[in-house]
């Protein structure tokens, strides 16, 4: 099928390219390891947890699902590179699947969260962190869902915005507020009833919420399916409308 | 090979708050056959590019039709894609990539499978030569291997024609010369070569036909010899003393082959003329039998500069 092989061998590029600069992972793991030792020990007490591995495992699935938010935003500046080299432009011109283009880069970072993700998991089993395969699983997808919209849609607003200076600010300005209203660093259980009420329309919070609730061992628990859906839908969308971007000519 | 028909496009362009329509190419009319090198001539702005990334299906066309290399570009430009062959006028190369991998991957895009990519990289750093540099990162080349790649990265699937944009711009004579011969030898291929520049030397040597662009229009279209030809005759330059200038003036004005004659200010005339050859003999006897001092004597045949300039009212160094 040629959708799955183009978007294969776009992939492959774009992963060798990954890995013959490995700064990549020293960098995407540090920040977050940094949360995870100078940050969570201040949970216990803060949430009031009993145990450290409580506090984890809180923490840790917000942890995660920031990672692939900010991993994910940020990959349009890889593809505004490559616009100005001529690469996206010198494949338009092959019969290569637009949808592949989108595809083969997104795919990339789903895959680097990943890894990302499976290094901090592991060190949060070090400090206590229980948790069942298979709900891990279900979260790790959760996970790519959530990267793989973030990176489609950073990607298309990369193409029609096509300049670095344009696109820091917008990221920044989408990411802070999803951040802050999702419930990330600190549960919204703490939040005012209006904070909650609009936190209710940000589908980063459901996500978190079905995150914890599968580090919490609650597999059955509406918010997982919740999230999942909403995340999905999402993610469809994020990657139609990108891979229309890829499709559409530019001047 | 190439057949268009009134296509046209347009830019909207904010200034402000006012809306401005440009209309960058105003229904051009191509017949380009196969086998040949076409230029397409004419200054920055004039539409070349936006034609050749309409022609390349990079952007769709506002209007009018198209046929390349058989295929429709309006109802079906996947199939176009597939038989063309587009080399940007700003590179294409990725600096972290090697040569060998651009090309394995390029000729992938066009679904050729993966032993064939590389027997095709491989025949092509060869007849490029870039051999030695086959395995290094792109952004050690120099511009002239950079520029071979993405040639080469344009031809991998074997198209029956080839797009360059500006090929030779910002190359050093030596590597420009080359580039020369690899176009020659792309046609001697069987390749259709359809080629932009603003160089009118490139246009005058390497092209077997072009078509002059202004203001997104094509306001000529032939050999260069024949739009040469379609312009008035030679120049013939006669170089004298300042005092003697006058004197010559009187002895060719009236002469019948002499059509129109200026005055140069360091001395001597200018004299258009239909045939440079027969004139200058005849010149040189009337100039000799007055007992005038010839200080030099030349003969310039029309530009293709000359021909853009009668074409389109300008030079095309000034614009």
């Amino acid at each position: 099928m040629k959708l799955a092989r183009d978007t294969w061998l776009i992939f492959q590029r774009q992963l060798n390219l990954l890995l013959r600069n490995p700064v990549w992972v020293f960098v995407g793991v540090f920040q977050p390891v940094m949360y995870l030792l100078l940050f969570a020990p201040l949970l216990k007490p803060a949430l009031g947890a009993p145990t450290q591995a409580e506090a984890y495992k809180i923490f840790v699935p917000g942890l995660l699902v920031l990672l692939a938010i900010f991993g994910g935003l940020f990959q349009g500046f890889g593809l505004i590179a490559e616009l100005r080299a001529g690469v996206i432009e010198r494949s338009r011109v092959t019969p290569v699947s637009r949808l592949a283009l989108l595809l083969g880069r997104s795919l990339r970072d789903v895959v680097s969260l990943m890894t990302q993700a499976v290094i901090i998991t592991l060190l949060a089993l070090l400090f206590d962190l229980r948790v069942f395969i298979g709900d891990l699983l279900l979260a790790y997808l959760m996970l790519a869902l959530i990267a793989l919209m973030t990176s489609a849609v950073s990607y298309g607003v990369a193409l029609k915005v096509k300049s670095e200076d344009a696109l820091a600010p917008l990221m920044n300005t989408v990411a802070q507020p999803v951040l802050l209203l999702s419930g990330i660093l600190l549960p919204l259980a703490f939040a005012p009833g209006w904070l909650q009420g609009v936190a209710k329309w940000n589908p980063f919070s459901w996500a978190v919420d079905g995150t914890r609730a599968l580090f919490n061992g609650d597999i059955g628990d509406d918010r997982v399916w919740q999230g999942l859906t909403i995340i999905a839908i999402l993610a469809a969308a994020g990657v139609y409308w990108a891979a229309r971007q890829f499709a559409r000519s530019v001047r | 090979m190439i057949e268009t028909r009134g296509l046209r496009k347009s830019f909207r362009s904010r200034a402000g708050r006012e809306t401005k329509t440009v209309e960058a190419v105003r229904g051009v009319d191509l017949d380009v056959p196969a086998g040949e090198i076409f230029g397409f001539l004419g200054p920055n702005g004039a539409g070349k590019t936006t034609t050749l990334r309409m022609l390349a299906t990079l952007i769709e066309p506002d209007g009018g039709q198209a046929t390349i290399a058989g295929a429709d570009l309006l109802k079906d430009p996947g199939e176009v894609r597939r038989r063309i062959g587009y080399v940007a006028q700003g590179g294409s190369t990725w600096d972290e990539s090697t040569g060998r991998e651009e090309l394995v991957l390029q000729a992938r895009m066009y679904g050729i499978r993966k032993t064939e990519a590389q027997r095709r990289a491989a025949r092509a750093l060869e007849a490029f030569q870039l051999v030695e540099f086959a395995d290094r990162k792109c952004k050690t080349y120099s511009g002239g291997q950079r520029r071979r790649v993405e040639i080469a990265l344009g031809i991998i699937h074997e198209p029956k024609i080839v797009f360059l944009d500006e090929p030779t711009t910002g190359l050093d004579p030596q590597s420009r010369a080359h580039m020369w011969d690899e176009i020659r030898r792309l046609r001697a291929d069987g390749m259709t070569v359809f080629i932009t520049t603003h160089y009118l030397d490139e246009a005058d040597a390497l092209c077997d036909r072009i078509a002059i662009m202004d203001h997104g229009e094509v306001v000529a279209e032939g050999t260069p010899a024949d739009l040469k030809r379609e312009i008035s005759g030679d120049v013939v330059q006669v170089g004298l003393d300042v005092t003697a200038t006058g004197e010559a003036e009187k002895l060719l004005d009236g002469e019948e082959y002499v059509n129109r004659l200026e005055l140069l200010d360091e001395g001597g005339l200018r004299l258009f003329v239909d045939e440079g050859a027969t004139a200058i003999p005849r010149i040189l006897r009337r100039v000799d039998a007055a007992g005038l001092d010839l200080r030099s004597i030349e003969l310039h045949r029309p530009s293709l500069d000359d021909v853009f300039l009668t074409k389109t009212g300008r030079s095309l160094r000034e614009s």
